[in-house]
C-alpha cells in the first residue's frame, strides 16, 4: 500500500544534540513542497541529555492532528529505543545508525541502515560539528528515502545561516553525503513518500506564541510584565521580536515598555498598573503563575481594570508536565480568585486565532473593564501549524472603552467611578493626569459605593457586585461566537469541543461520518457562554463535551454556568499530555454508544412517530 | 480618628503658590487613623512639600499597599488619582503605571509591614530597576490593623505592648535600598517636619529612585517605654546627619552655609539641594560609607537622620529601556500597528 503524503514520521533524539535545526527544517520542506504537515515537538524539561522527540504528521488530506503509528522512525537515541520501536506500524521503517552493530527484534518491520557518525568522522575534523552534522546527514539521507525536494532544504540551510554564512557550505556539504549514501547504497523505494503539490502554497507554518506575540503589536500593547515560564515565555519573546521590528524609532526610542519581572505576581502587578494608566499592557503565563496571579485578578475584576493575560496552560496540577499539553485551567481561570469572581476566557483553536484574539483581547479589555484570559495551550503555543496567511484590516480603530477626557469632566455634574449610567453594567472610568479638578477617584480592592469611596454597608457593595455580574452577562455580546455545524443528517447528538481538540474533532468526524454516524458539532470560543451554546444542549438528547484534562471541566461549567441537566452530558477525557488524536475520539464516542450511554435517534424519524 | 468634617470654605487670604492654589487644595478625606498616629505627621508633609513644589496635583499619582500606612493616600491630595492594591504589591502597580504614563509624579506610601515582610521582594526589584518615584515607608515596627504584631523592622531589643521578647534580627530598609541601587536614600521622623519637609520636597524632585524611611511611632500598639519605635525613644536616640534646603531652580542661593559642612547639588531640572552636614565624616556619594553610618548607628542603638545617600546621577528605568519620550498611553492605532503592510512582510517570513 502506498502512503504518498499520507503517513508519519517520527525522530528520537537527545535534547541539546543540534537535532531541533534539523528536525525543523525536515517538516519545513515538506510544507514547501505544498504538503500539509504538522510537526509536534515532543520534549522533556530538561536542557541537555534527556529524550527528546519531534513528530511530523504529513497529510494531504490536511488532517492536523496527530495520529497513532509510526510509518518512518528516526531512532538515533538509544535510550528510548526499546519504546520506539513498538510504535512503529507493521510494514513501517526504522531507520537508524548503523556505525555500530545493532541487533533487532521485530520481524514485521524494515530496517535502513545509515552509518552517520562514521560518515561525520570522515569527513569533520571538529568533534562538535562531527556530533552536529549527523543530523544533516541523516536529513540528506531522508531527502533520498522520502523524495523530499533537496534543493529546498539547501534553501532553508542558507536562510537560516544567513547571518553565519562560514556555516553554510559544511552543512549542504552534510546534506549531500547523507544522499550520496542513501542513493548509492539503499533501496530507495519505500511505501511511504513526498510529492508536491499545491495544498499549502499560500498557507503559513507558524507557532501560536508567535502569532499571539504578534497579535499583541497589532492590538496596541505597549506595556508587558513577564515572568518566564514554559510554555508561554515565547510570547513574550515574539512580542519583543516585533516590537524591535516596528516600534523602534530612527532615533532608538522604542514605543514598547517590557519588563521582566521578579515574579508573576509582579508581572500581572505591572499589566495592571499599565491599564490603571491608560496603555495598554498583559502578561503571559502558565498554570503554576495563575495560581500566583490570582490575588490581583480578583483586584482587577473588583476594581475593574482592564487586563490581558495569556495562560499558554500546561499539564498540571503542581508543576505537573511542564512541556507537555492540557486544557486543565478552565475553572481555575473562570473563577480564578477568592469572593464571588468571574473572567472572561476565550480560546483560540490555532495560531490564527492566537493572533486575533490576542489583537481583540485589548479593545475587549478596554470596553468591559476587566481581565481578558486568553486560553491556549502548549499544543498551539509551542508547534508549528499550517494556517491561512494572518490578515489585517487598515480600518480598524482600538475601541479604547469608556474613557472620560477633559471636555467630558467640564460637561459631568455627578461623576461616579462606578456608577451605572448606561444600564449596561459598565462605569466609566478617569485616567490619571485628565483634569486638575474633577474625575481623581481612588482605586480600592475594598468594598466601594459608586463614587469609589470606601464602604462597609453591606447593600451598597451588593448593588455593586450585581452591577458587575450585569456587566458580565451582557459582555456576550462583545464575545467571539461559538461555531456550530450541522451534520449531514438529522441527529440527536451534539459534541462540544474547542481549542487546540479542534483538529482531532475535524478528522474523528470525518471517521464517524464515514461509518454513518451523525454528530452536530459546536465549538466553545469564550466564556461567559452566549445563548447559542444553551440552544445547542437543549437541541440534543446528547450531548459529549471533548475536553484535555481529568475533571472534565468544561462539562462542569456548562451545566453549572447554564443550569443543565448533567445527566445527558458526557465526556471525552485526554489528559496525557499529548495531543489529542482523532482514534482515541472515535474510539470514546463508540464506547459510549456501545455502553447505551448516548443513543442515536434520526430527528426526523421521532417527529413522524409522533 | 475625628468624626468632624472641615468645611470645604476656607479663609481667602491663605497663602497660595505658583499655582495659584493653597495648602487645602492640596488635603484629602479626613483621617480614620488613631489620633496621634504619626502616619498623620506624615501625610502633612507630603502636602506641604507638594504645596511648595506647585505640583499640579492631577499630575501625581499616589499608590500604596494595604495597612495603615497604606490607608494614608486617601488623607492627602484629593485631588489625584489613587491606587490602593494589594498587600505588597504596590511597587509592581507603580512600575506599570509609571511605564504607561513616564509623565507624571508618582508617590507611593507603604508600611514596614507591606515593604519588608509580604512586599520585600517587589521593594528590592523596583529598586533594581531605578523606577523614577518617591517611595515612602511609614515605619512603626508593628503590624496596626491585626493589634500589635511584630513587623520585620522591629528592632531585636525592641519588646512588644505586652512585654513579649522580638527574637529576630530587623530589616534595615534604608541599608538594603543603598544597597540595591536606589538614587536617594533618607531616614527620617515623623516629628521632625523640619528635616522631613525639605527631604520629601528633594526626593519628589529626583529623577530615580528615591526612598525615605519614616520612624512613626503607631501610638496604640509601639509607643511603650521598650519600644525602640515610640516617640520618647527616637527623640532621645535621633543622630540627625543634617539637613537639606532645596531652591527651586528660579530662586537665588540665600541660605549662608559653612565651607566643609555644607554640599550643593545641582538636580537635573536646575535646581539645587543644599546640605547642612552636622556630621562631617560622612560621605553621602558613598554606597559603603552610607551603609556603615547606618551599621554603626544602629550597633550603639541610635537612630540616624537625614539624606544617608545620594547618587548624583540621576536616571531611571525608562533611560534604561530607551523608551518613548512620549508617554505610551497617549500612542495611537498609528504609532503602535504596523497594519496589513507589516503583516505580509511577517506572513512571507513563515512560508
Amino acid at each position: 500500500m502506498s502512503k504518498i503524503n499520507d503517513f508519519v514520521v517520527k525522530f528520537a533524539n537527545v535534547n541539546g544534540s543540534g537535532s531541533a535545526s534539523a528536525n525543523a527544517m525536515f517538516a519545513k520542506s515538506i510544507f514547501r513542497m505544498g504538503i500539509p504537515v504538522t510537526p509536534k515537538n515532543i520534549f522533556p524539561s530538561n536542557i541537555q541529555g534527556l529524550p527528546t522527540w519531534f513528530e511530523v504528521r504529513i497529510s494531504k488530506h490536511g488532517y492536523a492532528a496527530r495520529r497513532e503509528g509510526i510509518d518512518c522512525f528516526i531512532t538515533l537515541n538509544p535510550q528510548t529505543y526499546q519504546t520506539d520501536v513498538k510504535e512503529i506500524l507493521p510494514g513501517g521503517y526504522l531507520v537508524y545508525d548503523n556505525t555500530m552493530p545493532r541487533n533487532f527484534s521485530r520481524k514485521d518491520i524494515n530496517y535502513i541502515g545509515i552509518p552517520m557518525a562514521s560518515i561525520c568522522a570522515e569527513n569533520y575534523d571538529d568533534p562538535r560539528q562531527r556530533q552536529l552534522f549527523k543530523n544533516i546527514v541523516c536529513l540528506g539521507a531522508l531527502a533520498a528515502l522520502l523524495k523530499i525536494d533537496i534543493k529546498i532544504i539547501e534553501s532553508l540551510i542558507k536562510e537560516d545561516f544567513e547571518k553565519k554564512p562560514k556555516l553554510i557550505p559544511p552543512n549542504i556539504k552534510a546534506l549531500y553525503l547523507g544522499r550520496d549514501f542513501a542513493l548509492e547504497n539503499l533501496d530507495c523505494d519505500l511505501n511511504v513518500g513526498l510529492k508536491k503539490i499545491r495544498t499549502t502554497k499560500k498557507k503559513i507554518l507558524i507557532q501560536g506564541n508567535e502569532a499571539a506575540g504578534l497579535g499583541c503589536v497589532y492590538g496596541g500593547a505597549t506595556v508587558v510584565g513577564w515572568y518566564p515560564i514554559t510554555p508561554s515565555t515565547s510570547l513574550v519573546e515574539a512580542f519583543q521580536k516585533y516590537v524591535n521590528l516596528f516600534r523602534v524609532k530612527d532615533n532608538g526610542e522604542v514605543s514598547a515598555g517590557i519588563i521582566q519581572a521578579e515574579d508573576e505576581l509582579a508581572a500581572v502587578g505591572m499589566a495592571i498598573g499599565a491599564n490603571w494608566n491608560g496603555a495598554r499592557a498583559f502578561t503571559a503565563t502558565s498554570g503554576p503563575g495563575i495560581s500566583l496571579m490570582s490575588e490581583f485578578l480578583g483586584l482587577a475584576y473588583f476594581a475593574e481594570i482592564p487586563l490581558v493575560l495569556f495562560n499558554i496552560q500546561r499539564g498540571g496540577p503542581s508543576t505537573g508536565m511542564p512541556t507537555r499539553t492540557q486544557q486543565s485551567d478552565i475553572l481555575s481561570c473562570a473563577y480564578a480568585s477568592h469572593g464571588d469572581t468571574k473572567h472572561i476566557l476565550l480560546f483560540p483553536s490555532d495560531p490564527k486565532e492566537c493572533f486575533e484574539m490576542a489583537a481583540q483581547s485589548f479593545d475587549l479589555a478596554e470596553i468591559l473593564q476587566t481581565p481578558i484570559i486568553v486560553m491556549s495551550d502548549l499544543d498551539i503555543g509551542m508547534n508549528d501549524w499550517v494556517i491561512d496567511p494572518l490578515q489585517w484590516n487598515d480600518k480598524t480603530s482600538y475601541e479604547r472603552g469608556k474613557v472620560l477626557k477633559k471636555q467630558d469632566l467640564d460637561e459631568l455634574m455627578n461623576w461616579g467611578r462606578y456608577l451605572d449610567v448606561d444600564g449596561d453594567g459598565i462605569p466609566y472610568r478617569t485616567l490619571p493626569g485628565t483634569h486638575e479638578t474633577k474625575g481623581s477617584y481612588f482605586t480600592r480592592g475594598t468594598s466601594h459605593d459608586a463614587f469609589a469611596g470606601y464602604t462597609e454597608d453591606g447593600r451598597i457593595n451588593a448593588d455593586n457586585m450585581m452591577r458587575i455580574t450585569k456587566k458580565f452577562k451582557k459582555s456576550v455580546k462583545y464575545l467571539p461566537k461559538s461555531v456550530r455545524r450541522k451534520a449531514k443528517k438529522d441527529t440527536n447528538i451534539g459534541l462540544i469541543y474547542f481549542g487546540s481538540t479542534s483538529v482531532a474533532i475535524d478528522e474523528a468526524n470525518d471517521i464517524l461520518e464515514s461509518q454513518g454516524h451523525a454528530t452536530d458539532l459546536l465549538r466553545i470560543r469564550s466564556f461567559p457562554f452566549g445563548r447559542g451554546i444553551s440552544s445547542f444542549i437543549d437541541d440534543h438528547d446528547h450531548i459529549i463535551v471533548m475536553e484535555q484534562n481529568r475533571d472534565a471541566q468544561m462539562r462542569s461549567l456548562l451545566i453549572n454556568e447554564l443550569n443543565k441537566d448533567s445527566s445527558k452530558i458526557h465526556s471525552i477525557l485526554n489528559f496525557d499530555g499529548s495531543p489529542v488524536t482523532a482514534n482515541f475520539i472515535v474510539k470514546a464516542f463508540l464506547n459510549l454508544l456501545k455502553k447505551n450511554q448516548v443513543v442515536f435517534k434520526s430527528l426526523k424519524k421521532k417527529q413522524s412517530a409522533a | 480618628m475625628s468624626f468632624i468634617k472641615k468645611p470645604s470654605v476656607h479663609h481667602p487670604k491663605l497663602p497660595t503658590n505658583a499655582l495659584g492654589l493653597n495648602r487645602r487644595d492640596y488635603e484629602g478625606a479626613l483621617s480614620t487613623l488613631c489620633a496621634g498616629c504619626g502616619h498623620d505627621s506624615v501625610s502633612s508633609a507630603i502636602i506641604e512639600a507638594c504645596y511648595n513644589l506647585s505640583i499640579p496635583a492631577h499630575k501625581l499619582a499616589k499608590l500604596s499597599g494595604i495597612g495603615c500606612s497604606s490607608k494614608t493616600p486617601t488623607y492627602f491630595l484629593n485631588k489625584s488619582h489613587g491606587f490602593n492594591s494589594v498587600h505588597g504589591r504596590m511597587p509592581s502597580v507603580a512600575t506599570g503605571a509609571n511605564l504607561a504614563n513616564r509623565d507624571l509624579v508618582y508617590l507611593g506610601v507603604s508600611g514596614d509591614g507591606d515593604t519588608a515582610s509580604i512586599g520585600l521582594g517587589q521593594f528590592c526589584h523596583i529598586i533594581r530597576r531605578r523606577l523614577n518615584m518617591l517611595y515612602v515607608v511609614d515605619n512603626n515596627g508593628t503590624y496596626g490593623l491585626t493589634k500589635g504584631q511584630f513587623s520585620a523592622t522591629n528592632d531585636k531589643n525592641s519588646k512588644s505592648k505586652k512585654g513579649e521578647d522580638n527574637p529576630f534580627e530587623s530589616i534595615d530598609l534604608a541599608a538594603l535600598a543603598i544597597q540595591l541601587g536606589a538614587g536617594f536614600v533618607a531616614r527620617s521622623f515623623s516629628g521632625d517636619k523640619d528635616q522631613l519637609i525639605p527631604l520629601m520636597t528633594a526626593a519628589l524632585k529626583y529623577r530615580g529612585f528615591a526612598f525615605i524611611d519614616v520612624v512613626s511611632p503607631c501610638v496604640t500598639f509601639n509607643n511603650h517605654s521598650q519600644s525602640t519605635k515610640s516617640y520618647e525613644y527616637f527623640r532621645e536616640h535621633n543622630e540627625a546627619l543634617g539637613y537639606l534646603d532645596v531652591i527651586p531652580e528660579t530662586e537665588e542661593i540665600k541660605v549662608n552655609y559653612k565651607e566643609g559642612s555644607s554640599a550643593q547639588v545641582q538636580m537635573h531640572d536646575g535646581s539645587k539641594m543644599i546640605l547642612h552636614k552636622l556630621d562631617k565624616s560622612h560621605n553621602l556619594y558613598d554606597r559603603g560609607n552610607s551603609i556603615k553610618i547606618l551599621n554603626d548607628h544602629q550597633t550603639k542603638g541610635s537612630i540616624v537622620t537625614g539624606l544617608i545617600y545620594l547618587d548624583k546621577e540621576e536616571r531611571d528605568l525608562h533611560d534604561t529601556i530607551n523608551s518613548n519620550q512620549k508617554p505610551l498611553n497617549i500612542l495611537t492605532e498609528k504609532d503602535l500597528c504596523p497594519g496589513s503592510k507589516g503583516l505580509d512582510y511577517v506572513n512571507a517570513s513563515f512560508r
